[in-house]
Protein backbone atom coordinates (compact mmCIF):
# COMPACT_ATOMS: atom_id res chain seq x y z
CA UNK A 1 0.00 0.00 0.00
CA UNK A 2 2.75 2.38 1.03
CA UNK A 3 4.41 1.90 -2.33
CA UNK A 4 1.35 3.06 -4.16
CA UNK A 5 1.27 6.27 -2.12
CA UNK A 6 4.87 7.41 -2.42
CA UNK A 7 6.78 6.72 -5.58
CA UNK A 8 9.96 4.82 -4.76
CA UNK A 9 11.07 2.96 -7.84
CA UNK A 10 12.51 4.52 -10.93
CA UNK A 11 9.49 3.74 -13.09
CA UNK A 12 7.47 5.82 -10.63
CA UNK A 13 10.09 8.51 -10.15
CA UNK A 14 11.04 9.36 -13.72
CA UNK A 15 8.21 11.93 -14.12
CA UNK A 16 9.82 13.99 -11.36
CA UNK A 17 13.26 13.81 -12.94
CA UNK A 18 11.73 14.76 -16.25
CA UNK A 19 10.11 17.79 -14.59
CA UNK A 20 13.39 18.77 -12.94
CA UNK A 21 15.40 18.34 -16.14
CA UNK A 22 14.76 21.70 -17.90
CA UNK A 23 15.53 23.63 -14.71
CA UNK A 24 18.66 21.66 -13.91
CA UNK A 25 19.79 22.03 -17.51
CA UNK A 26 19.23 25.77 -17.19
CA UNK A 27 21.34 26.03 -14.03
CA UNK A 28 24.13 23.93 -15.51
CA UNK A 29 24.19 25.87 -18.78
CA UNK A 30 23.84 29.42 -17.54
CA UNK A 31 25.40 29.20 -14.08
CA UNK A 32 27.90 26.34 -14.03
CA UNK A 33 29.36 26.40 -17.54
CA UNK A 34 30.23 30.10 -17.06
CA UNK A 35 32.18 29.08 -13.96
CA UNK A 36 34.47 27.00 -16.16
CA UNK A 37 35.21 30.22 -18.04
CA UNK A 38 37.06 31.38 -14.95
CA UNK A 39 40.10 29.33 -16.00
CA UNK A 40 40.69 32.05 -18.60
CA UNK A 41 41.84 34.20 -15.70
CA UNK A 42 44.95 32.02 -15.67
CA UNK A 43 45.39 32.06 -19.43
CA UNK A 44 46.10 34.58 -22.14
CA UNK A 45 42.96 34.16 -24.21
CA UNK A 46 43.40 34.11 -27.93
CA UNK A 47 40.21 33.89 -29.97
CA UNK A 48 42.05 31.89 -32.66
CA UNK A 49 43.21 29.20 -30.29
CA UNK A 50 40.03 29.02 -28.24
CA UNK A 51 39.55 28.57 -24.52
CA UNK A 52 41.29 25.22 -24.24
CA UNK A 53 44.41 25.88 -26.29
CA UNK A 54 45.18 29.41 -25.18
CA UNK A 55 48.52 29.47 -23.33
CA UNK A 56 48.66 29.38 -19.53
CA UNK A 57 50.11 32.45 -17.86
CA UNK A 58 49.67 31.45 -14.22
CA UNK A 59 48.97 34.38 -11.93
CA UNK A 60 50.25 37.05 -14.35
CA UNK A 61 46.80 38.57 -14.84
CA UNK A 62 46.29 38.86 -11.09
CA UNK A 63 49.75 40.38 -10.59
CA UNK A 64 49.03 42.89 -13.31
CA UNK A 65 45.66 43.76 -11.76
CA UNK A 66 46.88 44.19 -8.19
CA UNK A 67 49.90 46.12 -9.45
CA UNK A 68 47.90 48.94 -11.04
CA UNK A 69 46.46 51.98 -9.35
CA UNK A 70 43.15 50.96 -10.97
CA UNK A 71 42.76 48.27 -8.35
CA UNK A 72 42.78 50.72 -5.44
CA UNK A 73 40.51 53.15 -7.23
CA UNK A 74 37.97 50.42 -7.99
CA UNK A 75 38.13 49.03 -4.47
CA UNK A 76 37.68 52.48 -2.97
CA UNK A 77 34.79 53.48 -5.24
CA UNK A 78 32.98 50.16 -4.80
CA UNK A 79 33.32 50.06 -1.03
CA UNK A 80 32.51 53.75 -0.59
CA UNK A 81 29.18 53.42 -2.40
CA UNK A 82 28.35 50.36 -0.29
CA UNK A 83 29.38 52.15 2.89
CA UNK A 84 27.28 55.23 2.08
CA UNK A 85 24.31 53.00 1.35
CA UNK A 86 24.90 51.29 4.66
CA UNK A 87 24.97 54.48 6.71
CA UNK A 88 22.31 56.48 4.86
CA UNK A 89 19.97 54.21 2.89
CA UNK A 90 19.78 51.40 5.45
CA UNK A 91 18.90 53.52 8.54
CA UNK A 92 16.43 55.48 6.43
CA UNK A 93 14.60 52.26 5.60
CA UNK A 94 14.37 51.40 9.30
CA UNK A 95 13.19 54.94 10.07
CA UNK A 96 10.47 54.68 7.42
CA UNK A 97 9.37 51.29 8.74
CA UNK A 98 9.06 52.69 12.26
CA UNK A 99 7.04 55.63 10.94
CA UNK A 100 4.66 53.40 9.00
CA UNK A 101 4.35 51.11 11.99
CA UNK A 102 3.24 53.99 14.19
CA UNK A 103 0.43 55.02 11.85
CA UNK A 104 -2.85 54.14 13.50
CA UNK A 105 -5.15 55.07 10.65
CA UNK A 106 -5.24 51.88 8.53
CA UNK A 107 -6.41 53.55 5.32
CA UNK A 108 -3.67 56.15 5.46
CA UNK A 109 -1.10 53.45 6.10
CA UNK A 110 -2.22 51.37 3.14
CA UNK A 111 -2.28 54.32 0.75
CA UNK A 112 1.17 55.55 1.76
CA UNK A 113 2.60 52.04 1.49
CA UNK A 114 1.19 51.71 -2.02
CA UNK A 115 2.89 54.96 -2.95
CA UNK A 116 6.32 54.28 -1.49
CA UNK A 117 6.53 50.72 -2.88
CA UNK A 118 5.85 51.78 -6.45
CA UNK A 119 9.29 53.06 -7.57
CA UNK A 120 10.81 49.66 -6.78
CA UNK A 121 9.10 48.22 -9.85
CA UNK A 122 10.39 50.81 -12.28
CA UNK A 123 13.45 50.01 -14.34
CA UNK A 124 16.74 51.77 -13.61
CA UNK A 125 16.46 53.33 -17.07
CA UNK A 126 13.20 54.99 -16.08
CA UNK A 127 14.78 56.18 -12.82
CA UNK A 128 17.70 57.49 -14.84
CA UNK A 129 15.30 59.28 -17.18
CA UNK A 130 13.53 60.91 -14.26
CA UNK A 131 16.90 61.89 -12.78
CA UNK A 132 17.84 63.60 -16.04
CA UNK A 133 14.54 65.45 -16.14
CA UNK A 134 15.32 66.84 -12.72
CA UNK A 135 19.09 67.09 -12.50
CA UNK A 136 20.09 67.27 -16.17
CA UNK A 137 21.61 70.39 -17.75
CA UNK A 138 18.15 71.60 -18.78
CA UNK A 139 16.37 69.92 -15.90
CA UNK A 140 13.95 71.55 -13.54
CA UNK A 141 16.48 71.95 -10.70
CA UNK A 142 18.97 73.76 -12.87
CA UNK A 143 16.17 75.91 -14.14
CA UNK A 144 15.28 77.11 -10.66
CA UNK A 145 18.91 77.41 -9.65
CA UNK A 146 19.28 79.73 -12.59
CA UNK A 147 16.15 81.66 -11.81
CA UNK A 148 16.60 82.08 -8.07
CA UNK A 149 20.34 81.88 -7.49
CA UNK A 150 21.71 82.86 -10.84
CA UNK A 151 23.70 79.68 -11.15
CA UNK A 152 23.63 76.09 -12.29
CA UNK A 153 25.32 72.82 -11.40
CA UNK A 154 26.52 70.01 -13.60
CA UNK A 155 25.02 67.30 -11.42
CA UNK A 156 25.39 64.47 -13.91
CA UNK A 157 28.89 65.16 -15.11
CA UNK A 158 30.72 66.00 -11.92
CA UNK A 159 32.65 63.99 -9.39
CA UNK A 160 31.11 65.74 -6.38
CA UNK A 161 27.49 64.99 -7.21
CA UNK A 162 27.82 61.40 -8.33
CA UNK A 163 27.67 59.72 -4.92
CA UNK A 164 24.90 61.89 -3.42
CA UNK A 165 22.77 61.32 -6.53
CA UNK A 166 23.32 57.57 -6.51
CA UNK A 167 22.41 57.28 -2.83
CA UNK A 168 19.38 59.48 -3.34
CA UNK A 169 18.24 57.31 -6.26
CA UNK A 170 18.63 54.17 -4.14
CA UNK A 171 16.52 55.65 -1.39
CA UNK A 172 13.87 56.92 -3.78
CA UNK A 173 13.62 53.60 -5.60
CA UNK A 174 13.99 51.03 -2.86
CA UNK A 175 13.60 52.42 0.67
CA UNK A 176 9.84 51.92 0.59
CA UNK A 177 10.15 48.39 -0.67
CA UNK A 178 12.79 47.67 1.95
CA UNK A 179 10.28 48.38 4.72
CA UNK A 180 8.28 45.23 3.90
CA UNK A 181 10.59 42.91 5.73
CA UNK A 182 10.80 45.19 8.78
CA UNK A 183 7.04 45.64 8.86
CA UNK A 184 6.68 41.86 8.83
CA UNK A 185 9.05 41.63 11.79
CA UNK A 186 7.23 44.46 13.57
CA UNK A 187 3.90 42.68 13.11
CA UNK A 188 5.37 39.79 15.07
CA UNK A 189 5.92 41.79 18.25
CA UNK A 190 3.51 40.86 21.02
CA UNK A 191 1.03 43.75 21.53
CA UNK A 192 0.85 42.94 25.25
CA UNK A 193 4.30 44.43 25.64
CA UNK A 194 2.97 47.79 24.47
CA UNK A 195 0.00 47.55 26.82
CA UNK A 196 2.32 46.81 29.73
CA UNK A 197 4.60 49.72 28.82
CA UNK A 198 1.59 52.02 28.61
CA UNK A 199 0.44 50.96 32.06
CA UNK A 200 3.93 51.73 33.32
CA UNK A 201 3.58 55.20 31.88
CA UNK A 202 5.93 54.91 28.89
CA UNK A 203 5.59 57.50 26.13
CA UNK A 204 5.31 56.46 22.46
CA UNK A 205 8.96 57.32 21.89
CA UNK A 206 9.98 55.29 24.92
CA UNK A 207 8.08 52.24 23.74
CA UNK A 208 9.68 52.56 20.29
CA UNK A 209 13.09 52.61 21.94
CA UNK A 210 12.51 49.86 24.49
CA UNK A 211 10.08 47.51 22.70
CA UNK A 212 9.91 48.14 18.93
CA UNK A 213 13.62 48.44 18.19
CA UNK A 214 14.70 45.46 20.33
CA UNK A 215 11.84 43.55 18.68
CA UNK A 216 13.37 43.90 15.21
CA UNK A 217 16.99 43.68 16.31
CA UNK A 218 17.37 40.22 14.78
CA UNK A 219 16.06 41.37 11.41
CA UNK A 220 18.30 44.44 11.46
CA UNK A 221 21.39 42.37 12.21
CA UNK A 222 20.65 39.82 9.47
CA UNK A 223 19.96 42.47 6.83
CA UNK A 224 23.00 44.48 7.90
CA UNK A 225 25.21 41.41 7.55
CA UNK A 226 23.67 40.53 4.19
CA UNK A 227 24.52 44.03 3.02
CA UNK A 228 28.06 43.74 4.33
CA UNK A 229 28.30 40.42 2.53
CA UNK A 230 27.38 42.08 -0.75
CA UNK A 231 29.60 45.16 -0.39
CA UNK A 232 31.60 44.17 -3.47
CA UNK A 233 28.46 44.37 -5.60
CA UNK A 234 27.49 47.86 -6.44
CA UNK A 235 24.14 48.19 -8.06
CA UNK A 236 25.61 47.75 -11.50
CA UNK A 237 22.62 48.80 -13.60
CA UNK A 238 22.33 52.03 -11.66
CA UNK A 239 26.05 52.83 -11.82
CA UNK A 240 26.27 51.85 -15.48
CA UNK A 241 23.58 54.38 -16.35
CA UNK A 242 24.86 57.18 -14.13
CA UNK A 243 28.47 56.95 -15.21
CA UNK A 244 30.17 59.02 -17.90
CA UNK A 245 33.68 60.00 -18.86
CA UNK A 246 33.57 63.05 -16.58
CA UNK A 247 32.74 61.28 -13.33
CA UNK A 248 34.70 58.10 -13.94
CA UNK A 249 37.10 58.86 -11.07
CA UNK A 250 34.34 58.19 -8.56
CA UNK A 251 31.91 56.04 -10.55
CA UNK A 252 34.24 53.32 -11.79
CA UNK A 253 33.44 50.15 -9.85
CA UNK A 254 34.54 46.54 -10.42
CA UNK A 255 31.59 45.55 -12.61
CA UNK A 256 31.92 48.62 -14.76
CA UNK A 257 35.63 48.02 -15.21
CA UNK A 258 34.91 44.42 -16.23
CA UNK A 259 32.42 45.70 -18.80
CA UNK A 260 34.85 48.21 -20.29
CA UNK A 261 37.85 45.87 -20.37
CA UNK A 262 35.93 42.79 -21.49
CA UNK A 263 33.14 43.89 -23.76
CA UNK A 264 34.57 47.13 -25.12
CA UNK A 265 38.28 46.31 -25.32
CA UNK A 266 37.76 42.54 -25.79
CA UNK A 267 40.47 41.74 -23.27
CA UNK A 268 38.57 38.72 -21.97
CA UNK A 269 41.29 37.22 -19.80
CA UNK A 270 41.97 40.38 -17.86
CA UNK A 271 38.26 41.16 -17.45
CA UNK A 272 37.63 37.64 -16.18
CA UNK A 273 40.50 38.06 -13.71
CA UNK A 274 38.88 41.17 -12.27
CA UNK A 275 35.45 39.49 -12.23
CA UNK A 276 36.88 36.45 -10.49
CA UNK A 277 38.56 38.56 -7.84
CA UNK A 278 35.18 40.13 -7.19
CA UNK A 279 33.29 36.83 -7.07
CA UNK A 280 35.78 35.24 -4.68
CA UNK A 281 35.92 38.31 -2.44
CA UNK A 282 32.09 38.34 -2.36
CA UNK A 283 31.97 34.65 -1.47
CA UNK A 284 34.37 35.23 1.43
CA UNK A 285 32.35 38.24 2.62
CA UNK A 286 29.05 36.34 2.48
CA UNK A 287 30.44 33.36 4.37
CA UNK A 288 32.08 35.73 6.86
CA UNK A 289 28.82 37.63 7.37
CA UNK A 290 26.95 34.39 7.95
CA UNK A 291 29.57 33.26 10.46
CA UNK A 292 29.35 36.62 12.24
CA UNK A 293 25.55 36.34 12.40
CA UNK A 294 25.86 32.99 14.13
CA UNK A 295 28.46 34.35 16.54
CA UNK A 296 25.96 37.04 17.49
CA UNK A 297 23.45 34.35 18.32
CA UNK A 298 21.28 35.03 15.27
CA UNK A 299 20.03 32.31 13.00
CA UNK A 300 22.36 33.08 10.12
CA UNK A 301 21.48 33.27 6.47
CA UNK A 302 22.06 29.59 5.82
CA UNK B 1 -10.19 52.33 23.16
CA UNK B 2 -10.84 55.36 21.05
CA UNK B 3 -8.28 56.61 18.56
CA UNK B 4 -7.33 60.08 19.64
CA UNK B 5 -4.78 61.87 17.52
CA UNK B 6 -1.90 63.26 19.55
CA UNK B 7 0.87 65.60 18.42
CA UNK B 8 2.93 62.46 17.91
CA UNK B 9 0.46 61.07 15.38
CA UNK B 10 0.32 64.40 13.62
CA UNK B 11 4.08 64.58 13.18
CA UNK B 12 4.18 61.03 11.82
CA UNK B 13 1.41 61.69 9.34
CA UNK B 14 3.10 64.90 8.20
CA UNK B 15 6.47 63.21 7.66
CA UNK B 16 4.90 60.31 5.75
CA UNK B 17 2.94 62.77 3.62
CA UNK B 18 6.15 64.62 2.77
CA UNK B 19 7.91 61.38 1.82
CA UNK B 20 4.96 60.25 -0.30
CA UNK B 21 4.89 63.64 -1.99
CA UNK B 22 8.59 63.27 -2.81
CA UNK B 23 7.77 59.96 -4.50
CA UNK B 24 4.78 61.30 -6.44
CA UNK B 25 6.08 64.69 -7.57
CA UNK B 26 8.52 63.34 -10.16
CA UNK B 27 5.69 61.39 -11.79
CA UNK B 28 3.47 64.45 -11.95
CA UNK B 29 6.31 66.49 -13.41
CA UNK B 30 7.09 63.84 -16.05
CA UNK B 31 3.41 63.72 -17.04
CA UNK B 32 3.17 67.50 -17.19
CA UNK B 33 6.25 67.87 -19.39
CA UNK B 34 5.08 65.14 -21.73
CA UNK B 35 1.84 67.04 -22.38
CA UNK B 36 3.47 70.44 -22.80
CA UNK B 37 4.99 72.00 -25.91
CA UNK B 38 8.84 71.89 -25.65
CA UNK B 39 9.07 75.67 -25.37
CA UNK B 40 6.99 75.75 -22.21
CA UNK B 41 8.96 73.19 -20.24
CA UNK B 42 12.31 74.61 -21.32
CA UNK B 43 11.22 78.02 -20.15
CA UNK B 44 10.17 76.30 -16.94
CA UNK B 45 7.03 78.33 -16.42
CA UNK B 46 5.02 75.53 -14.87
CA UNK B 47 5.71 72.63 -12.61
CA UNK B 48 2.98 70.01 -12.40
CA UNK B 49 0.17 71.54 -14.39
CA UNK B 50 0.85 72.25 -18.08
CA UNK B 51 -0.03 75.74 -19.30
CA UNK B 52 -0.78 74.58 -22.80
CA UNK B 53 -1.80 71.00 -23.44
CA UNK B 54 -0.56 69.14 -26.45
CA UNK B 55 -0.50 65.52 -27.56
CA UNK B 56 2.36 66.14 -29.99
CA UNK B 57 4.84 64.01 -28.07
CA UNK B 58 2.55 61.01 -27.99
CA UNK B 59 1.42 61.24 -31.57
CA UNK B 60 5.06 61.60 -32.60
CA UNK B 61 6.17 58.53 -30.61
CA UNK B 62 3.25 56.43 -31.76
CA UNK B 63 4.22 57.18 -35.34
CA UNK B 64 7.96 56.66 -34.92
CA UNK B 65 9.00 53.29 -36.32
CA UNK B 66 12.03 52.91 -34.08
CA UNK B 67 9.92 53.39 -31.00
CA UNK B 68 7.12 51.08 -32.12
CA UNK B 69 9.63 48.37 -33.04
CA UNK B 70 11.15 48.57 -29.57
CA UNK B 71 7.72 48.23 -27.97
CA UNK B 72 7.05 45.20 -30.14
CA UNK B 73 10.42 43.70 -29.14
CA UNK B 74 9.69 44.34 -25.49
CA UNK B 75 6.33 42.62 -25.76
CA UNK B 76 7.89 39.59 -27.48
CA UNK B 77 10.68 39.37 -24.90
CA UNK B 78 8.26 39.79 -22.00
CA UNK B 79 5.90 37.09 -23.26
CA UNK B 80 8.69 34.65 -24.13
CA UNK B 81 10.52 35.30 -20.89
CA UNK B 82 7.48 35.04 -18.66
CA UNK B 83 6.25 31.78 -20.20
CA UNK B 84 9.72 30.22 -20.14
CA UNK B 85 10.48 31.38 -16.60
CA UNK B 86 7.19 30.07 -15.28
CA UNK B 87 7.71 26.72 -16.98
CA UNK B 88 11.32 26.21 -15.85
CA UNK B 89 10.75 27.48 -12.30
CA UNK B 90 7.49 25.67 -11.59
CA UNK B 91 8.59 22.27 -12.93
CA UNK B 92 11.91 22.31 -11.08
CA UNK B 93 10.44 23.70 -7.86
CA UNK B 94 7.69 21.07 -7.97
CA UNK B 95 10.13 18.19 -8.39
CA UNK B 96 12.29 19.56 -5.58
CA UNK B 97 9.31 19.88 -3.26
CA UNK B 98 9.01 16.07 -3.17
CA UNK B 99 10.88 14.85 -0.13
CA UNK B 100 10.94 11.26 -1.39
CA UNK B 101 12.89 12.14 -4.55
CA UNK B 102 16.39 10.63 -4.41
CA UNK B 103 19.09 13.16 -5.32
CA UNK B 104 16.97 16.08 -4.12
CA UNK B 105 19.62 17.36 -1.68
CA UNK B 106 22.31 17.40 -4.34
CA UNK B 107 20.09 19.30 -6.76
CA UNK B 108 19.17 21.81 -4.05
CA UNK B 109 22.83 22.34 -3.23
CA UNK B 110 23.69 22.83 -6.91
CA UNK B 111 21.01 25.50 -7.16
CA UNK B 112 21.73 27.16 -3.85
CA UNK B 113 25.42 27.54 -4.62
CA UNK B 114 24.60 29.83 -7.56
CA UNK B 115 23.25 32.31 -5.04
CA UNK B 116 26.66 32.90 -3.51
CA UNK B 117 29.06 32.30 -6.38
CA UNK B 118 28.92 32.98 -10.10
CA UNK B 119 31.22 33.17 -13.09
CA UNK B 120 30.48 36.82 -13.76
CA UNK B 121 29.69 38.99 -16.73
CA UNK B 122 32.33 37.90 -19.25
CA UNK B 123 32.01 34.12 -18.79
CA UNK B 124 28.22 34.53 -19.13
CA UNK B 125 28.75 36.54 -22.27
CA UNK B 126 31.06 33.88 -23.73
CA UNK B 127 28.50 31.14 -23.06
CA UNK B 128 25.71 33.08 -24.76
CA UNK B 129 28.03 33.85 -27.65
CA UNK B 130 29.20 30.26 -28.04
CA UNK B 131 25.62 29.06 -28.06
CA UNK B 132 25.10 31.31 -31.07
CA UNK B 133 22.43 33.37 -29.35
CA UNK B 134 23.86 36.83 -30.06
CA UNK B 135 21.25 39.05 -31.76
CA UNK B 136 18.37 36.73 -30.95
CA UNK B 137 15.67 37.31 -28.35
CA UNK B 138 16.80 34.09 -26.68
CA UNK B 139 20.00 35.82 -25.54
CA UNK B 140 17.90 38.11 -23.36
CA UNK B 141 15.40 35.47 -22.29
CA UNK B 142 17.34 32.25 -21.66
CA UNK B 143 20.09 33.41 -19.24
CA UNK B 144 17.43 35.03 -17.04
CA UNK B 145 15.02 32.07 -17.11
CA UNK B 146 15.10 31.55 -13.37
CA UNK B 147 17.07 32.05 -10.20
CA UNK B 148 17.81 30.13 -7.03
CA UNK B 149 15.64 32.57 -5.11
CA UNK B 150 12.58 31.95 -7.33
CA UNK B 151 13.01 28.19 -7.05
CA UNK B 152 13.27 28.36 -3.25
CA UNK B 153 10.15 30.50 -2.84
CA UNK B 154 7.99 28.49 -5.24
CA UNK B 155 9.23 25.23 -3.73
CA UNK B 156 8.29 26.30 -0.23
CA UNK B 157 4.80 27.08 -1.48
CA UNK B 158 4.42 23.61 -3.01
CA UNK B 159 5.66 22.07 0.23
CA UNK B 160 2.91 23.83 2.13
CA UNK B 161 0.27 21.94 0.13
CA UNK B 162 -1.00 18.81 1.91
CA UNK B 163 0.74 15.67 0.72
CA UNK B 164 -2.35 13.54 1.19
CA UNK B 165 -3.82 15.32 -1.81
CA UNK B 166 -1.45 13.75 -4.32
CA UNK B 167 -1.59 10.47 -2.46
CA UNK B 168 -5.34 10.33 -2.89
CA UNK B 169 -4.99 11.17 -6.57
CA UNK B 170 -2.37 8.46 -6.97
CA UNK B 171 -4.68 5.89 -5.45
CA UNK B 172 -7.30 6.95 -7.94
CA UNK B 173 -4.77 6.16 -10.63
CA UNK B 174 -3.78 9.66 -11.74
CA UNK B 175 -0.33 10.01 -13.35
CA UNK B 176 2.18 12.50 -11.91
CA UNK B 177 1.76 15.01 -14.74
CA UNK B 178 -1.97 14.80 -14.36
CA UNK B 179 -1.64 15.47 -10.63
CA UNK B 180 0.53 18.51 -11.25
CA UNK B 181 -1.69 19.86 -13.98
CA UNK B 182 -5.16 19.27 -12.60
CA UNK B 183 -4.63 19.36 -8.85
CA UNK B 184 -1.48 21.21 -7.82
CA UNK B 185 -1.51 24.06 -10.35
CA UNK B 186 -5.12 25.12 -9.71
CA UNK B 187 -4.32 25.23 -6.00
CA UNK B 188 -1.22 27.31 -6.67
CA UNK B 189 -2.93 30.28 -8.28
CA UNK B 190 -1.64 32.83 -5.73
CA UNK B 191 2.01 31.92 -6.21
CA UNK B 192 1.65 31.59 -9.98
CA UNK B 193 -0.02 34.99 -10.19
CA UNK B 194 2.72 36.54 -8.06
CA UNK B 195 5.51 35.14 -10.17
CA UNK B 196 3.78 35.83 -13.48
CA UNK B 197 3.72 39.48 -12.50
CA UNK B 198 7.28 39.43 -11.13
CA UNK B 199 8.59 37.85 -14.35
CA UNK B 200 6.64 40.29 -16.50
CA UNK B 201 8.12 43.23 -14.62
CA UNK B 202 11.59 41.71 -14.81
CA UNK B 203 11.53 41.16 -18.59
CA UNK B 204 9.82 44.44 -19.39
CA UNK B 205 12.55 46.23 -17.42
CA UNK B 206 15.36 44.22 -19.01
CA UNK B 207 18.04 46.55 -20.21
CA UNK B 208 21.63 45.47 -19.89
CA UNK B 209 21.45 42.07 -21.58
CA UNK B 210 19.89 43.78 -24.58
CA UNK B 211 22.79 46.23 -24.68
CA UNK B 212 25.44 43.51 -24.62
CA UNK B 213 23.73 40.69 -26.53
CA UNK B 214 21.81 42.57 -29.22
CA UNK B 215 24.13 44.36 -31.63
CA UNK B 216 21.27 44.60 -34.06
CA UNK B 217 19.41 47.60 -32.66
CA UNK B 218 16.22 46.73 -34.55
CA UNK B 219 15.90 43.95 -31.97
CA UNK B 220 16.23 46.34 -29.05
CA UNK B 221 13.46 46.41 -26.48
CA UNK B 222 12.23 49.70 -25.09
CA UNK B 223 14.63 50.18 -22.15
CA UNK B 224 17.93 50.56 -24.06
CA UNK B 225 16.20 52.78 -26.61
CA UNK B 226 14.79 54.92 -23.83
CA UNK B 227 18.23 55.24 -22.34
CA UNK B 228 19.62 56.61 -25.61
CA UNK B 229 16.68 58.95 -26.01
CA UNK B 230 17.06 60.53 -22.59
CA UNK B 231 20.85 60.41 -22.45
CA UNK B 232 21.16 62.72 -25.44
CA UNK B 233 20.26 65.64 -23.24
CA UNK B 234 22.84 64.58 -20.68
CA UNK B 235 25.48 64.75 -23.43
CA UNK B 236 27.29 61.62 -22.34
CA UNK B 237 26.23 59.33 -25.11
CA UNK B 238 28.67 60.56 -27.75
CA UNK B 239 30.88 57.49 -27.56
CA UNK B 240 28.06 55.22 -28.61
CA UNK B 241 26.09 54.78 -31.75
CA UNK B 242 23.20 57.20 -31.53
CA UNK B 243 19.65 56.14 -32.08
CA UNK B 244 18.07 56.43 -35.44
CA UNK B 245 18.87 59.95 -36.65
CA UNK B 246 15.30 60.98 -37.44
CA UNK B 247 14.24 60.05 -33.92
CA UNK B 248 17.13 61.97 -32.38
CA UNK B 249 16.44 65.09 -34.44
CA UNK B 250 12.96 65.43 -32.98
CA UNK B 251 13.76 64.85 -29.34
CA UNK B 252 12.36 67.58 -27.17
CA UNK B 253 11.80 67.27 -23.45
CA UNK B 254 8.17 66.43 -24.16
CA UNK B 255 9.09 63.46 -26.35
CA UNK B 256 11.69 62.25 -23.86
CA UNK B 257 9.30 62.40 -20.95
CA UNK B 258 6.49 60.82 -22.94
CA UNK B 259 8.87 57.96 -23.70
CA UNK B 260 9.72 57.59 -20.00
CA UNK B 261 6.02 57.46 -19.23
CA UNK B 262 5.24 54.91 -21.93
CA UNK B 263 8.15 52.74 -20.77
CA UNK B 264 6.74 52.58 -17.25
CA UNK B 265 3.08 52.40 -18.27
CA UNK B 266 2.73 48.59 -18.31
CA UNK B 267 4.35 48.42 -14.87
CA UNK B 268 2.02 51.03 -13.45
CA UNK B 269 -0.87 49.10 -14.98
CA UNK B 270 0.03 45.71 -13.46
CA UNK B 271 1.09 47.27 -10.17
CA UNK B 272 -2.37 47.25 -8.53
CA UNK B 273 -2.68 43.52 -9.24
CA UNK B 274 0.89 42.90 -8.18
CA UNK B 275 0.46 44.75 -4.93
CA UNK B 276 -2.25 42.44 -3.70
CA UNK B 277 0.16 39.53 -3.73
CA UNK B 278 3.69 40.71 -3.24
CA UNK B 279 3.67 41.40 0.46
CA UNK B 280 2.69 37.79 1.00
CA UNK B 281 5.20 36.62 -1.59
CA UNK B 282 8.03 38.60 -0.02
CA UNK B 283 7.27 37.15 3.38
CA UNK B 284 7.08 33.66 2.01
CA UNK B 285 10.65 34.10 0.85
CA UNK B 286 11.84 34.75 4.35
CA UNK B 287 10.33 31.54 5.72
CA UNK B 288 12.90 28.85 6.20
CA UNK B 289 12.41 25.16 6.32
Amino acid sequence: MQRALRPKRFHQLWPFYLLAAPGILYFLTFHYIPMTGLILAFKEYSPFKGMMDSPWVGLDNFRQFFGTSDFYMLLKNTLLISLLNLIIYFPFTIFLSLLLNEVRLKVFKRVSQTIVYLPHFLSWVVIYGITISFFGPSGVINHYLGQWFDGSANFLVSNEWFRPLVIFQSIWKDAGWGTIIFLAALAGINPEQYEAAKVDGASRLQSIWHITLPGIKGTIVILLLLRLGSSMDSNFMQIFLMTNSLNLDVSNVFDLFVYHVGLEQFNYSFAITVGMFKSVASLILVLGANYAAKLLGEEGIF
Amino acid sequence: MKLKATWFDTIIVVIICLISLLVILPFLYIIAVSFSPPGDSMAGNFFIWPKHWTLDAYSYLLNANTFLTSVKNSVIITVMGTVLSLFVSITLAYALSKKFLPGRRVMLLVIFFTMIFHGGMIPNYLVVKNLGLIDSYWAVVLPAASSAFNIMVIRSFFQSLPESLDEAARIDGAGEFRILYSIVLPLSKPIIATFTLFFMVQFWNEFFSAVIYLNDTTRWPIQPLLRQMVAISASNISAEAAVDASLAANLGPNVQNAAILLAMLPIVMVYPFLQKYFAKGAMLGSIKE
